[in-house]
């Protein structure tokens, strides 16, 4: 657990001294995290004054999401007299102090508004919409408010909580010819409705619509290029394709139940999801888990680490045009499946953890196992050094392509890879050590040009060090039981159920209604595979969560891509869109 | 009466073969890049995986050949009859052996260089016909690619001519008797090979088609036997290019013992199986980097040589 109170403390008065007590409010939560409730009609001089005039500001807007506080049962510990409709949170993060600050500013009204903080922060520009999207809250000011994740003809905002949650809540579906109809004109292509034009001083443009089906955008995913010629001049991702609504699923899944949901966000993170999640819940529970279990956790995160990783090597190479480095990384990566299978049972998606522990304990002979791919793994990375990042047609095609800067990467979010590329060192695993990486002896790889090859660079030196770290466990598992011994536990430790009529109640409660998580909210923050991920969650103090907020690495780096790509040409943009690693999934959740 | 005779009985076995070896080349290059990538590689269909290459034929012939409604619909047609008929011509000149071979022209090498950049027609006119963006995109791509290469692929072999003195190219073989032009032009044969590789579009220089970026580039649109044909054409430039390297740098059907045929037959194995080899192992550059190093770097390389062999053809 990090905490940095003694500055916050400081800040709280600041804050309290510019703005007042009447429109700035603390409220303590249980993950520590420093939070304030915030006026509407101040909190864009608040964002101001934290990004740029603190002492180690804001730089980042790391989150921006909102609650439908209707339903709560539970409204203490809400703002004000008058208990809100909705509330909007931002979430912060300050590089400089290593800590996060949270405002919320309390709306009343069917569909309320909102200022916009587009001029403030580039990347909540696409935060808003979806924001607005779910909620139909609108944000005044903003510059193309219009749906980002559902349909342009979706009737409804989502994660309103009016709006059904499983599809027989919504009657059959029927496809009226009008219906069609109605849906195949939304699908025209309108330059004008993306903010694009048609002609320049000197020539017309060529609009491209490259995906959803396109081998080059790895799943789901439209950018409507405008070219000229073969240069681009602009490029708008259409993302939403690939939405599943994990968000409102988290609302009707009980807490235990919601774990499957979570491995399919990053899909080539596997277990690495489940970890996010349960941080945030066993910090609500109050669930300290087992050192057996935290070791556990971290060995299987970074061996899918390695594997997501060797996926983005494989595709990333054939995006260059070089066929054969593929079937040579996904052969390795089917190697740490085996292991994975051994442990877990499944491959991709194991929904391996549980609340206080993990589903089971390691299988006799895992070592082996581990040890031999920790063996035999560093040469095949040597070979793929020469055989990839030496290759100088490749380099011809990585080097000084989608350059940003660190001041950039900060402003439009960026974490994970794409921020170390940029010669910043920063890494939740060391700066916020969660699940006992504190414990563990590895480095972190900067590079300083933030161009596509510097990206790949530090994903294969990642490589790497999860190596070491996934050595560091096999050498050091400690002993002891793999789930903690807490009433919250799901599944509960069984020893006791059979002997008093207590725990058998308890154990029965637990498994078939699922646990009741205390009411509060907390979120977590881990380093994924393709940067910060977090689950910021709202308990009301029943058997699922209130509101479930995934925040994901890939949804502001596919943000920038516009920024990054103008200028390029088409063969550049399918360099830049490898060299971000992104998920379609954890775009669109 | 029975020369003519002979000469159409030499193209009908020239069409057959050199056909039906495209159509296995298939076969080769799956199983040679399923080796070198730790896979399989089709292996059910016969021996080997060896009918796939029928099943394969039937499955294009029997394929519903559409032709887009917002098409230019004749040339269209057109676009991928040229690139075979284009690189069969060009092997009218090839010497396969000694009496093995259809006319042996007196400018038999400028034939061969005219007749190949005619392939380039089908790229451009089928990406243009097929009025899709991704295709027209491969086509511009295709054109600019040509105009790379085409620089120096004629000037990277008037080294040969000037040592063996001669357009034809039995005669170039014959010049080869004692040393393999390899040897005494290997400038020329680098560039040449490489300008090959650029005109058959296979990695790293499949910029036309660039798969993971312009989708199946100028022939996405192609299906059944029209993108058969360009298919075909693809494997047929193989050959043919395979085949002219060893004519012009590596003695043709000269060697010992084994009959001059099979020498010929082998030395375009072992280029056929280089190409594959390429295709398994590099990425592919950008079209404007490609058309930079062709002009800027192998055109002045080019012209040094022709120089340096002047000199030395001179003294």
């Amino acid at each position: 657990m990090f905490n940095s109170m003694d500055i916050d403390a400081g800040l709280d008065d600041e804050v309290l001294a510019l703005f007042g007590e009447a429109s700035v409010k603390r409220q303590a939560t249980i993950d520590g995290i420093t939070t304030f409730w915030v006026k509407k009609e101040h909190i864009v001089t608040v964002l101001e004054h934290l990004k740029s005039q603190v002492a180690n500001p804001y730089s980042m807007l790391y989150d921006l999401s909102a609650v439908d506080e209707r339903n709560r049962a539970n409204k203490a510990g809400l703002n004000g007299s008058v208990p809100p409709d909705f509330t909007i949170v931002y979430h912060l993060l300050s590089f400089g102090r290593n800590a996060f600050i949270r405002l919320k500013v309390a709306l009343h009204g069917e569909y309320p508004t909102m200022p916009s903080i587009c001029t403030l922060w580039k990347n909540a520009d696409w935060y808003e919409r979806e924001v607005f999207d779910m909620f139909g809250i609108r944000f005044e000011g903003h510059p193309h408010l219009r749906r980002i994740l559902m349909p342009l003809t979706w009737k409804g905002h989502p994660l309103r909580k009016e709006h059904p949650a499983r599809a027989t809540e919504m009657g059959p579906f029927r496809l009226w010819d009008e219906k069609q109809h109605e849906e195949q004109e939304a699908l025209q292509f309108n330059p004008e409705d993306w903010g694009l034009k048609r002609h320049s001083a000197d020539s017309d443009f060529m609009f491209l619509n490259l995906g959803p089906q396109h081998p080059g955008t790895h799943g789901v995913l439209r950018i409507i290029l405008q070219l000229d010629g073969e240069d681009i001049v602009d490029a708008v991702p259409d993302i939403g394709f690939h939405h599943r609504g994990a968000e409102k699923m988290g609302e009707r899944q009980s807490w235990h139940t919601y774990i499957p949901y979570t491995d399919r966000i990053d899909y080539l993170g596997g277990v690495m999801n489940n970890l996010a999640y349960l941080l945030a819940v066993e910090k609500l529970a109050g669930i300290q888990v087992p050192p057996r279990v935290e070791v556990i956790r971290v060995m299987l995160c970074e061996l899918f680490r390695i594997a997501s990783h060797l996926v983005w090597y494989g595709t990333f190479a054939q995006d260059l045009g070089q066929l054969s480095p593929v079937f040579y990384m996904f052969t390795d990566r089917e190697k740490i499946f085996d292991i994975i299978e051994a442990v877990c049972g499944a491959r991709m998606h194991p929904n391996w953890f549980r609340i206080g522990g993990v589903a089971q304990d390691l299988p006799i002979g895992w070592d082996k196992l581990v040890a031999d791919f920790v063996a035999y793994f560093p040469k095949r990375l040597r070979e793929y050094d020469q055989m990839v990042m030496r290759n100088s047609i490749f380099r011809a095609r990585t080097v000084g392509i989608g350059v940003y800067t660190l001041e950039e990467a900060i402003e439009w979010g960026v974490t994970g890879p794409g921020l170390r590329a940029c010669g910043f060192e920063w890494d939740f695993r060391k700066k916020q050590p969660y699940s006992g990486y504190q414990n563990f002896d590895f480095d972190i790889p900067t590079e300083q040009n933030g161009d596509c090859f510097d990206r790949a660079k530090i994903r294969v030196e990642e490589m790497r060090q999860s190596l070491r770290i996934i050595d560091q466990c096999v050498r050091n598992m400690p002993e002891g039981p793999y789930k903690s011994d807490h009433p919250l536990t799901t599944p509960p430790i069984k020893k006791n159920t059979m002997q008093d009529i207590e725990t058998l109640i308890t154990h029965f409660l637990n498994v078939s209604w699922g646990p009741v998580i205390p009411s509060g909210e907390a979120m977590s923050c881990i380093e994924a595979t393709k940067g910060a991920n977090s689950y910021y969650l709202t308990s009301d103090g029943s058997t699922s969560a209130y509101r479930v907020r995934i925040r994901t690495p890939s949804f502001p780096h596919m943000q920038m891509l516009p920024y990054i790509s103008k200028g390029y040409t088409v063969a550049d943009l399918l360099s830049i869109l490898g060299s971000i690693d992104y998920v379609l999934a954890d775009i669109d959740r | 009466m029975n020369e003519v005779f002979k000469y159409i009985l030499m193209i009908v076995i020239l069409l057959f073969t050199l056909t039906s070896i495209a159509a296995w080349l298939i076969w080769l290059e799956r199983r040679l890049l399923a080796l070198w990538q730790d896979r399989y590689g089709p292996n059910r269909a016969g021996p080997f995986g060896l009918l796939i290459v029928a099943a394969d034929t039937i499955k294009l012939f029997f394929k519903e050949d559409w032709i887009p409604p917002f098409a230019e619909k004749a040339i269209f047609v057109i676009a991928p009859a040229i690139v075979a008929a284009a690189v069969l011509l060009s092997f009218v000149v090839v010497p396969f052996a000694p009496g093995i071979l259809v006319s042996d022209l007196n400018v038999g090498l400028l034939f061969f260089l005219a007749m190949s950049s005619l392939g380039v027609y089908s790229i451009v006119l089928g990406g243009w016909a097929s009025n899709n963006k991704y295709s027209l995109l491969g086509a511009l791509r295709g054109a600019s690619q040509m105009i790379s290469y085409e620089v120096f692929m004629g000037l990277s072999l008037m080294g040969v001519v000037m040592l063996s003195g001669s357009f034809r190219l039995t005669d170039i073989v014959m010049a080869q008797t004692d040393l393999w032009f390899v040897v005494t032009q290997p400038v020329g044969f680098v560039l040449f090979l490489t300008a090959g590789i650029a005109e058959t579009h296979r990695l790293p220089f499949d910029i036309p088609e660039a798969e993971s970026e312009l989708v199946a580039g100028f022939h996405s649109e192609y299906s059944g036997m029209k993108f058969g044909m360009f298919f075909i054409g693809e494997y047929l430039g193989i050959i043919l290019i395979s085949a002219m390297v060893v004519t012009i740098f590596f003695g043709g059907w000269l060697g010992p013992v084994l009959p001059p045929l099979v020498w010929f037959v082998l030395k375009t194995f072992v280029f056929i199986v280089l190409f594959i080899l390429l295709r398994a192992s590099l990425p592919r550059p950008r079209y404007d980097q490609l058309m930079e190093y062709g002009w800027k770097f192998i055109l002045p390389v080019a012209l040094l040589n022709l120089l340096v062999t002047g000199a030395f053809a001179l003294m």
